[in-house]
């Protein structure tokens, strides 16, 4: 039996510690053997069931929660939940069905089952699921568009099935407010190609928490992009399964968090045949007081995945004071034979050798600011690979920037330092 | 005729041993048109003094003024510097992910200017500058100085210098990492903006190889922060030949 090697680095950035000396041009990079006594618990053991009797009270000491403001959270946790259906635009396309079917149809669960309370509670207590079907080897985009959840605490269940050979560009839209637990199977057919964009553009005080499995078929690429840039509290953890030989899975992130805001995403990718490769690559921006994000990027290359390429990575750009980015990147290898495996996270405020080039030639400084940020972000605007979607987020990124400008105006950056913690 | 004016200038800095006095006392007048050269031992405060002009936040002006047709420089902000023509050449230009050198110039240009160039003549201007500099079309499309060798970089550099013409450039140590036929296209590139907007130049380095392709009217010795001798070029020449020792005996170290 292979000995399993398991790497935990954590990095918090904390950017009220007045006195931490700043890091040359303000990345730190994680250094590795954050041992600290903890057992190493592998992921794939972790307990699955989709009955919320079977687990416990969250106490918010748990691995799932405890960069979670669990205590604004009991409603979606522990409550009880309206599990009805709910309007849903999609315009039509061709080869691909959007319909609500009841809870026996078989391709639930097919995806993956949950491992925390919320998502339990989800999958506990909806009436009817969302399943898209997509069919037909054709380009095709498709849109699924909610905006009016409400306030109510909602459950709700989606299965988006993709046959073999089929093509396609879901983008998942979100917006107006929520207050919502859900659970979201992505069944990817043998050579498919698809590519699911989750647009969180939620409303000011929409709480979403939700869990994104994918199995992926043999050959088939599976792009899975999370953007997430308005609500109060959004969690969004994506985790695929690469149980076929030549899967090839590219989970992307975006996210920007305002003031307040706390944005948080578990990433988990699951290499269980030959030949499967993985690329994590998570980006976001921090800016206001309070503005919290979090980053976990699991990644377990089995005994079972001779050949694996992997890499992941999470950088965040910190704008302001006060704000917060917790970044953890684990990575667990059973096998020796492996082509690659690869894990970066770095934290850092604003360059200020970038902001002084740029005004040297000339450029005000909140333009420079402007440049630097959209700069930072765009690379991974441009591989979701739709013109119409990274002229969207495009816009999207520059109010977000507009808004630091007028609402935490001119910060003092130049003070601002870091410290890490392993 | 434009004319920049440093006087008395004294810049220190923070370091981990307490505040280090750098510049002690500089005084030099450049007018346009003129090309000076600043030579100089390793620390002896050349790179403070490009700095110290463009504003950057880390040097601490201790006293004295620079300048620019007698408008004091040392009050404005960073770009507010580079909007009333002053250019600092970078002897480490930073990587700027994410933003084109194509998108950089055009901002650029547009903040020097107060309006976006016309959209056809400045397309135009950017690729027969790159040509000339022997920089490849697709330079115009990759990443602001992201993955340049030693070279690309200051020839970014002086792209933006033929570009976005300004009154007064500093190159600090442009010619340090180049071999030697970059180090002639670079200088072609210095030479040519010279000539074509008559801008006056302080050319800052540690070699007289430069010198060779770029001649100096003036040559300044920079010994412990202060102008130690000046004269044309025939200094450079006799530096060439004794090195700083001269100016080294009985210098303190600083």
């Amino acid at each position: 039996m292979t000995t399993p090697i398991a790497t935990n680095t954590t990095q918090s950035i904390d950017t009220v510690s007045p006195d931490a000396a700043p890091a040359q041009h303000g990345a730190k990079a994680h250094t590795d053997g954050g041992w600290s006594g903890v057992p190493v618990q592998t992921r794939s053991a972790r307990f699955a069931s989709a009955d919320v009797a079977d687990f416990g009270p969250v106490t918010g000491r748990e691995i799932v929660w405890k960069y979670t403001p669990v205590a604004r959270l009991g409603h979606l946790i522990d409550g009880d939940l309206d599990g009805s259906s709910y309007d849903v635009g999609f315009p039509a396309v061709d080869d691909v069905s959007v319909e609500w079917v009841p809870r026996t149809d078989s391709r639930i669960g097919s995806a993956g089952l949950p491992e925390e309370r919320a998502s339990a509670n989800a999958w506990s207590s909806f009436d009817e699921a969302l399943a898209v079907t997509i069919t037909g080897e054709d380009e095709k985009q498709v849109v699924v568009a909610r905006s009016s959840l409400g306030e109510t605490a909602r459950a709700a269940h989606t299965v988006i099935t993709a046959a073999p050979f089929s093509r396609a560009l879901v983008i998942l839209e979100n917006a107006g407010s929520a207050n919502l637990t859900e659970n979201i199977e992505f069944v990817i057919g043998d050579s498919a190609d698809i590519t699911v964009v989750s647009l969180q553009e939620w409303a000011d005080d929409a709480i979403h928490l939700a869990s994104h499995f994918a199995v992926v078929g043999r050959d088939a690429r599976f792009k899975h992009v999370v953007v997430t840039l308005g609500g109060d509290i959004v969690r969004v953890n994506p985790s695929v399964h690469l149980a076929n030989e030549g899967g090839d899975a590219e989970l992307l992130g975006l996210y920007f968090a305002d003031s307040g805001q706390h944005l948080e995403q578990q990433v988990y990718v699951d290499h269980d045949a030959p030949h499967t490769k993985s690329r994590v690559n998570y980006k976001g921006a921090l800016q206001g007081v309070k503005a919290r994000t979090v980053w976990i990027g699991d990644v377990l290359i089995r005994h079972s995945a001779p050949g694996t390429d992997s890499y992941e990575q999470n950088r965040n750009l910190v704008l302001t004071e006060g704000t917060r980015a917790d970044s953890v990147p684990n990575l667990e290898i059973e096998t020796g034979d492996i082509l690659g495996a690869g894990h970066a996270s770095a934290t850092g405020r604003f360059d200020d050798e970038q902001l002084f080039y740029l005004q040297a030639r000339g450029i005000p400084e909140q333009e420079a600011r402007r440049l630097v940020v959209r700069g930072f972000l765009i690379e991974i605007v441009q591989k979701i690979g739709s013109a119409e979607l990274q002229e969207h987020l495009a816009v999207r990124i520059e109010e977000e920037l507009l808004r630091s400008a007028t609402v935490s105006g001119a910060a003092p950056l130049a003070s601002a330092t870091e410290g890490a913690s392993a | 005729m434009s004319v920049l004016e440093i006087s008395d200038l004294h810049v220190s800095v923070e370091t981990d041993q307490g505040t280090k006095q750098i510049l002690r006392g500089v005084d030099l007048t450049i007018n346009e048109g003129e090309i000076h050269a600043i030579m100089g031992p390793n620390g002896s405060g050349k790179s403070t003094l490009a700095y110290t002009i463009a504003g950057h936040p880390k040097y601490h002006v201790e006293g004295g003024s620079v300048k620019l047709d007698g408008e004091e420089v040392l009050t404005m902000s960073v770009d507010e510097r580079a909007r009333a023509g002053l250019f600092l050449a970078m002897q480490y230009p930073v990587e700027i992910p994410g933003v084109t050198v194509s998108n950089f110039l055009r901002t650029a240009k547009t903040a020097l200017d107060g309006e976006a160039p016309a959209i056809r003549g400045w397309i135009k201007d950017v690729r027969e500058s790159m040509t000339r500099l022997r920089m490849d079309p697709t330079f115009a499309e990759r990443n602001v100085n992201e993955g340049f060798s030693g070279g690309e970089k200051k020839r970014n550099e002086i792209l933006q210098l033929e570009l976005l013409k300004p009154k007064f450039a500093v190159l600090d140590e442009t010619d340090s990492g180049l071999d030697v036929d970059a180090l002639k296209i670079v200088s072609e590139g210095v030479n040519r903006a010279k000539e074509n907007t008559g801008l006056g130049l302080l050319l800052i380095t540690h070699y007289t190889r430069i010198l060779r392709y770029i001649r100096p009217d003036f040559v300044h010795v920079f010994v412990a922060g202060r102008v130690a001798e000046q004269g044309g070029h025939e200094l450079a020449d006799r530096l060439e030949d004794e090195g700083y020792d001269r100016f080294l005996a009985g210098a303190p170290l600083s």
